[in-house]
C-alpha cells in the first residue's frame, strides 16, 4: 500500500497509527541490541551476578525504557507511548511462549536418551534402588495404569458432563444459573481435593485401586468437559432447534439428531481437551491409586501405578538412573497429552479451517434464504456441487468474507 | 362421482410432554443437580473424616503452626500452610497477571491473522495457551526444580544482599533453593493459561461500535486498549484473576517438588523452606498415622472451602460481566 506523501508545507510529519517502516525495525533492533549490551555490562562485569532469570528481569525494563526514549525523541509522545504499549504486549506474549518451549525442550532432552522398547515393556518389579544396580526397570505398569484409569474416568465423566451441558443449555429451568456457577466453581476445585474426597468416600471402604483414581479423574474431567460442551452447544443456531420442533420431533430427538450432530466436532474437541488434562493429573492419584512397582492390570483391586505418579516418585529416589527413568515417564506423559491435544485441535480445525470456513462464510451469506439452515444439520455432508461452485466464486470475490474469529 | 370414504384421523395435539421427553429431561436435570450433589458430598465426607483432627485440636487447628500428629501430645495446625499457600499465590499472580493480560491483548488486538501469508499467529498462540493448560503439573514442577531453580538463585542472592533491609527479601539462612519465590514463579506460569484464555474471551466482547468510534477519532491502539477495551472488561478481568487465584492456591505437585517443608510461619520469600496446604497433603500423605491422615483431610477441607468461596464469587463476577455483553 503506498501512502500519500504529505505536502511540503506541513511541518509535523504525520504518522498513521499502525505505520511500521523498515527504519522502525532498525530502531527496534538497535534498542534491543543496546539494552542487551548495557545489561550485559551491568550484570556480568560490574555486579558479577549470575542466572538467566535475573538477566531477563533486568533486560526487559531497560529495553522498554530505551525504546520509549528513542521514539519519544524521533516522533511524538503519543507514538512513543503507543509503541511502548505495543512492545510490552508483544513481549508478554513472547514470555508466555517461553516456558512452553523450554518445557518441551527439557522433557525431550532429559527423557529421550532412556526411552527404549525395554523401558516401555518392563515394570519396576524386583528393581532395587542401590547405587550400581544396572537394571533400571521400566514404565509398563504405569502406562497400563494411566490408560485404564483415564478410560474409566472418561466413561464415567463424559456422559455426565455432556448431560449437564445439555441441562444448562437445552433443558433449562430454575437451577440453570446456579448449575453453571457450581460447574465453574468445581472446575477450580484443586485436583488434590478431588483426591482426598475419593479417599474419604471410597478408599476408606474399598481400599486403594485404579478405579478410585479413575473416580477422582472423573471429578476433574467433569467440569472441564461440561464448560467446553456448553460453549459448543451455545453456538448451535436456534433455527435448527425450531425447525426440528416444527416437524413435531420430541425434545430428546431434537437434541440427539439435530443439536449434538451439529456440534459434533466441537463436542469431540472439548471431550479430548478434558481427557488431555486428566491424563497428566498427579496429586489426586497419590491418595487413590497409591502406586506400586509391579504390573496390576485389574483396575478394581489393589494399588496401581500411573505415569505421572511414577515420575513424581522416581525423581525423589536419590539415584541418577532412577531420576532419569522419571524423566522418561514425564516424556511419555507429555507425548500422550500432546497427541490427544493435537487430535483435538485437528478435529476442531476440520470445521474451522479450509473448506469448512468457506462453508461458514457461505452460510452467513445464505442465512436470509429460508430452508438453507437445514443444510447445517449434517456437518459432514457437502453442499450440492453446483451451488457450492457458484457461491464460492462470489465468496472469494467479496473481500475478506470472515472477520478472523470464526473459530470460536 | 364415487365417494371413497377415507377416514382421516387427526393427530392428537397435546401440550403434555411425552414419556420419553420427561425421562430425557429428568436425566439431564439429574446430571445438572449431580454437580450440586458432588460438591455437597465433597464437603460432607471431608468433614466426617476430619472430625478426629478437629476433636484433637479444636479451634487451635486454625492457629497452630506445627505438624506433630503422632506421640502422646499431638499438636498441629493449618496456619503456616495457609499463609504459605497465600504467599505463593500472591507471587504467582504477580508473575501471571502482567504476562496473561499482555498475551490476551496481543492475541485480540495485535496479532495478525497471518504473518507472511501463511503463519497463523493468532490461532497458533491460542492453541499454545490451551496446550499450556493441558501440560501436566508434574512436568512444570520438574522443570522448575531442575531447570529454573539454578537460574533463580543468582537473582535471589542479589535481592537479599542489596535489598535485604526490606523484611520480605531478608534471608537468615543464606540458602536460596526451594524458596517461596521459585514456587510462586512456577505456580504463576501454571496460572497463566486460564487467566489468559478467560481475559481473551472478555476482551473479545468489547463492543465493536465503541472500538471503531475511538479509532475513527484517531486513537492509537494503546488508547483504544486503555479507554475502550479495559473499561468494558474490568469485571471480567477481576473475575478471571480470582479464578487464577483459586488455581494457584490449590496447586499441589509442582509446589511439592520444589519446596522443602518448614513449619514456622515465614514471610521471607527468598529463604529456603516453606509450606502450602496442597503440598503439605501431597508430601505428608501416608505418614503420621490415622490422626495424621485425618489432619490432612481437615487441611484439605480448609483448602476446599477457601477455593470454593473464591471460585463462586469469581464465576459470578465473570458470568455477570459476560451476560451484559452477550
Amino acid at each position: 500500500m503506498t501512502s500519500v506523501s504529505p505536502p511540503a508545507k506541513i511541518a509535523i510529519k504525520k504518522i498513521r497509527p499502525r505505520e511500521f517502516k523498515p527504519s522502525d525495525i532498525g530502531i527496534l533492533a538497535l534498542s534491543v541490541a543496546s539494552s542487551f549490551s548495557i545489561v550485559w555490562i551491568l550484570f556480568f562485569q560490574l555486579t558479577l551476578l549470575s542466572g538467566a532469570l535475573g538477566f531477563v528481569v533486568m533486560w526487559i525494563p531497560i529495553f522498554l525504557f530505551m525504546y520509549w526514549l528513542v521514539n519519544r525523541q524521533l516522533f511524538t509522545r503519543q507514538v512513543a507511548i503507543d509503541r511502548l504499549i505495543g512492545s510490552i504486549v508483544t513481549l508478554g506474549a513472547l514470555l508466555m511462549m517461553l516456558p512452553l518451549v523450554l518445557l518441551a525442550i527439557f522433557v525431550f532432552e532429559r527423557g529421550l536418551p532412556l526411552l527404549s522398547w525395554h523401558v516401555l515393556t518392563h515394570t519396576q518389579q524386583g528393581v532395587v534402588y542401590t547405587p550400581g544396580s544396572h537394571d533400571i526397570g521400566g514404565v509398563a505398569h504405569a502406562l497400563v495404569g494411566t490408560i485404564e484409569q483415564v478410560i474409566i474416568a472418561a466413561v464415567l465423566g463424559i456422559p455426565a458432563a455432556v448431560l449437564t451441558a445439555i441441562f444448562i443449555n437445552e433443558v433449562g429451568g430454575n437451577f440453570t444459573k446456579s448449575v453453571r456457577v457450581v460447574v465453574t466453581a468445581m472446575s477450580g476445585t484443586p485436583a488434590i481435593v478431588a483426591g482426598v474426597f475419593i479417599y474419604s468416600i471410597w478408599v476408606t471402604r474399598f481400599g486403594y485401586s485404579g478405579f478410585a483414581g479413575a473416580l477422582a479423574l472423573a471429578i476433574i474431567l467433569l467440569p472441564t468437559v461440561t464448560r467446553g460442551t456448553e460453549e459448543v452447544l451455545k453456538v448451535v443456531h436456534n433455527d435448527l432447534r425450531e425447525a426440528s420442533m416444527a416437524l413435531a420431533a420430541p425434545e430428546w430427538r431434537t437434541v440427539w439428531s439435530v443439536v449434538l450432530p451439529t456440534a459434533r466436532s466441537g463436542l469431540v474437541t472439548s471431550v479430548l481437551l478434558g481427557v488431555a488434562v486428566s491424563i497428566g493429573e498427579t496429586a489426586p492419584l497419590i491418595m487413590t491409586i497409591f502406586g506400586n512397582q509391579v504390573m496390576n492390570t485389574n483396575p478394581f483391586s489393589g494399588p496401581q501405578m500411573a505415569l505421572s505418579l511414577l515420575a513424581y516418585k522416581q525423581i525423589k529416589v536419590p539415584l541418577q538412573s532412577q531420576i532419569d527413568l522419571g524423566y522418561t515417564a514425564a516424556l511419555i506423559l507429555f507425548i500422550l497429552v500432546f497427541t490427544v491435544f493435537i487430535l483435538a485441535r485437528l478435529l476442531a480445525g476440520g470445521a474451522g479451517k479450509g473448506k469448512g470456513s468457506k462453508r461458514k462464510a457461505l452460510m452467513a451469506r445464505l442465512r436470509p434464504t429460508p430452508g438453507v439452515a437445514m443444510e447445517v444439520m449434517d456437518d459432514e455432508a457437502d453442499l450440492p456441487e453446483t451451488e457450492y461452485e457458484i457461491e464460492r466464486e462470489q465468496v472469494s470475490n467479496a473481500a475478506q468474507p470472515r472477520k478472523g474469529n470464526d473459530d470460536e | 362421482m364415487t365417494n371413497t370414504t377415507t377416514t382421516v384421523t387427526p393427530i392428537k395435539i397435546s401440550s403434555k410432554r411425552s414419556a420419553e421427553d420427561r425421562a430425557f429431561r429428568g436425566l439431564a436435570r439429574g446430571a445438572g443437580l449431580g454437580t450440586f450433589v458432588i460438591l455437597f458430598l465433597i464437603g460432607l465426607f471431608l468433614l466426617i473424616e476430619a472430625i478426629p483432627a478437629f476433636r484433637s485440636q479444636g479451634l487451635r487447628f486454625f492457629t497452630n503452626t506445627g505438624w506433630q500428629t503422632t506421640g502422646p501430645h499431638p499438636t498441629f495446625g493449618v496456619l503456616s500452610a495457609l499463609t504459605g499457600s497465600i504467599i505463593i499465590s500472591i507471587i504467582g499472580l504477580a508473575v501471571a497477571i502482567p504476562v496473561s493480560l499482555a498475551t490476551a491483548l496481543f492475541i485480540n488486538e495485535y496479532a495478525p491473522a497471518k504473518v507472511l501469508g501463511f503463519v497463523p499467529v493468532k490461532n497458533f498462540l491460542t492453541a499454545a495457551v490451551d496446550l499450556m493448560a493441558a501440560v501436566p503439573s508434574i512436568i512444570y514442577g520438574m522443570w522448575g526444580f531442575f531447570v529454573l531453580q539454578p537460574h533463580t538463585t543468582g537473582l535471589e542472592q542479589w535481592l537479599s544482599t542489596y535489598l535485604g533491609f526490606i523484611p520480605v527479601f531478608k534471608s537468615s539462612t543464606g540458602l536460596y533453593t526451594s524458596s517461596f519465590l521459585i514456587c510462586g514463579i512456577i505456580v504463576g506460569i501454571m496460572c497463566m493459561p486460564i487467566i489468559t484464555s478467560l481475559c481473551r474471551e472478555v476482551f473479545s466482547l468489547t463492543p465493536n461500535g465503541e472500538r471503531e468510534g475511538a479509532m475513527s477519532l484517531g486513537a492509537s491502539r494503546a488508547r483504544v486498549i486503555r479507554d475502550v477495551v479495559f473499561p468494558f472488561a474490568k469485571g471480567g478481568v477481576i473475575g478471571s484473576i480470582m479464578l487464577g487465584l483459586g488455581r494457584a492456591l490449590g496447586e499441589a505437585i509442582a509446589v511439592a517438588i520444589i519446596i522443602s517443608l518448614a513449619f514456622p510461619i515465614n514471610f521471607h520469600i527468598l529463604q529456603a523452606g516453606g509450606n502450602s496446604i496442597a503440598a503439605l497433603i501431597a508430601l505428608n500423605w501416608g505418614s503420621g498415622g490415622s490422626l495424621g491422615t485425618s489432619a490432612l483431610l481437615a487441611a484439605g477441607l480448609v483448602l476446599f472451602a477457601i477455593t470454593l468461596i473464591i471460585n463462586m464469587v469469581a464465576s459470578r463476577i465473570v458470568n455477570a460481566s459476560m451476560a451484559d455483553r452477550r
